[in-house]
């Protein structure tokens, strides 16, 4: 071993001190390998590739510093689900919007909320000319939140980022606690929330398939046989194909 | 139909509406980043199993059915993924925990000021540095350091919609009915994976909160304090 390399070794030795609790530490329980322990003994052992290196459990060999550098160009954004979900439109707009700051959405050149405010109106209208009313008298009025499509969409469009509450619950909505946009957990329906917020009207019923009206304020999909009590990292293994 | 519509006929957007394609959460994403390493599919931001610690997930990629495209799908060693924290109210970033792949390794960065906001960035390589070895489908890594947790690798979706009946709705196809009723409703995600980074943090290391926008905004008083949140996906220039 030449000087180099046992300056590489010490180093990053030292750097596993600072960087890296990891080991052999599995709980079978849960069949999670929780990377904390020693891999700080000096020598090669286990399946390290090289001393406290390598293998399933340790930081990966390196015998150069890893290489960070480099600008980075933004290409995707998301915030709330709202947008993406409700409010993405054409291709175009998708587009524009993914390249843009989140502070910027309000700018004269990319103005996102009298765009939202039509995409609102056009489900109305969509569903006006399909059962041959008039659009003009088929529209979107105020929500539960007495929100007007004017404040609704500029929600949506200048502070679209979701919001965590550090005390207290977080939830997208709770209808119990009046709770609003204070989180958004796994088990959220965001879905309903929104529909709820777009075609609920002021008493959340407006267009719930009684009446006449058509359902628009629930997709009646739930969570299903999902399981949101988990602990860190809270969702659940990934499907696999049964053999 | 009202007024507003001038406005978009000003941005020539309005027309192509009615045959439009909408997504679902970010799943299905915009041309420039569908079905490609930069493309978010959702995002989450809630209190962790420690009451003093907040949970950010993101999912990217979309759709993995289960199998030999989930087994397959990887990070991009190029694209970073950052998670914004607005702890001041005027929505630009004040802090990010950035996360970037190195070999079978997520390395992550932050909770730190980001040297410029906005849609370009640099890696924090001078801030907190953690990382975690990236999951598979047979085994779950994670890290736990400094009070911070880490995680990356397939998971199960957790969306669920019936995007395919949101789709005819959106194009009149679902008139005068609307949604389904329960029992022909239909999850598009059930059967999908979707690869996860979940970072927990203590809320100390993210500064106190501010107002909450719904607030001055959307005239709701009583909220708490609240953080405005955000992830961003950024390709190497």
């Amino acid at each position: 071993m030449t000087t180099y390399k046992l300056k590489i070794v010490s180093i990053l030795t030292f750097a596993s001190l600072l960087f890296v609790q990891c080991g052999i530490d599995e709980d079978f329980n849960d069949n999670v390998i929780e990377q904390d322990g020693t891999c700080e003994d000096g020598i090669q052992n286990g399946d390290e590739d090289g001393i406290d290196c390598g293998g399933t459990h340790c930081p990966p060999c390196e015998e150069e510093e890893i290489n960070f550098d480099g600008v980075f160009v933004q290409e995707d954004v998301m915030g709330r689900p709202t947008i993406n979900t409700f409010f993405s439109g054409t291709n175009t707009l998708k587009n524009e919007y993914n390249i843009i700051a989140t502070s910027k959405r309000d700018t004269i050149s990319a103005d996102f909320q009298p765009v939202f405010e039509t995409i609102l109106e056009n489900y109305y209208d969509v569903y006006a000319l399909a059962l041959s009313i008039d659009p003009e008298e088929f529209n979107y009025e105020a929500n539960i939140l007495e929100w007007d499509a004017e404040t609704y969409t500029s929600i949506v469009a200048y502070y679209d980022a979701l919001q965590v509450a550090p005390e207290g619950p977080t939830t997208y909505y709770d209808s119990n606690s009046g709770l609003v946009l204070t989180g958004r957990s796994l088990s959220d329906d965001v879905v309903d929330v929104s529909l709820m917020l777009m075609f609920g009207g002021t008493d959340g019923t407006r267009l719930d398939g009684t009446n006449g009206t058509p359902q628009l304020t629930t997709d009646e999909v739930d969570a299903g046989d999902r399981d949101f009590s988990l602990p860190f990292p809270y969702l659940e293994t990934p499907l696999i194909v049964e053999d | 139909m009202n007024k507003t519509k001038i406005f978009a006929a000003i941005s020539g957007i309005s027309l192509m509406l009615l045959s439009v394609f909408l997504i679902s959460a970010d799943h299905i994403d915009a041309p420039n980043v569908e079905g490609t390493s930069t493309d978010i599919a959702d995002f989450y931001a809630f209190e962790g199993d420690n009451p003093n610690n907040t949970v950010f997930i993101a999912t990217l990629q979309g759709i993995l059915t289960p199998g030999t495209i989930t087994e397959n799908a990887t990070f991009d060693e190029d694209v970073l993924i950052e998670f914004n924290i607005d702890n001041t109210g005027d929505f630009v970033e004040d802090l990010v925990i950035q996360a970037i792949k190195r070999g079978d390794t997520i390395h992550f960065f932050g909770p730190a000021t980001p040297n410029e906001v906005g849609t370009e960035s640099v890696v924090l390589t001078s801030s907190e540095h953690h990382f975690v070895r990236i999951s598979t489908t047979e085994e779950t890594f994670t890290k736990n350091e400094n009070g911070m947790s880490f995680f990356a690798g397939p998971r199960r979706e957790a969306f669920y919609f019936d995007f395919n009946r949101f789709n005819d709705i959106a194009s009149g196809a679902a008139a005068p009915d609307g949604f389904y009723p329960q029992g022909e409703s239909e999850d598009f995600f059930e059967e999908l994976n979707t690869l996860a980074i979940v970072i927990e943090v203590p809320n100390s290391m993210l500064g106190n909160a501010p107002a909450h926008i719904l607030g001055s905004e959307g005239d709701i008083n009583n909220l708490p304090p609240a953080y405005n949140v955000w992830v961003s996906a950024k390709r190497k220039n």
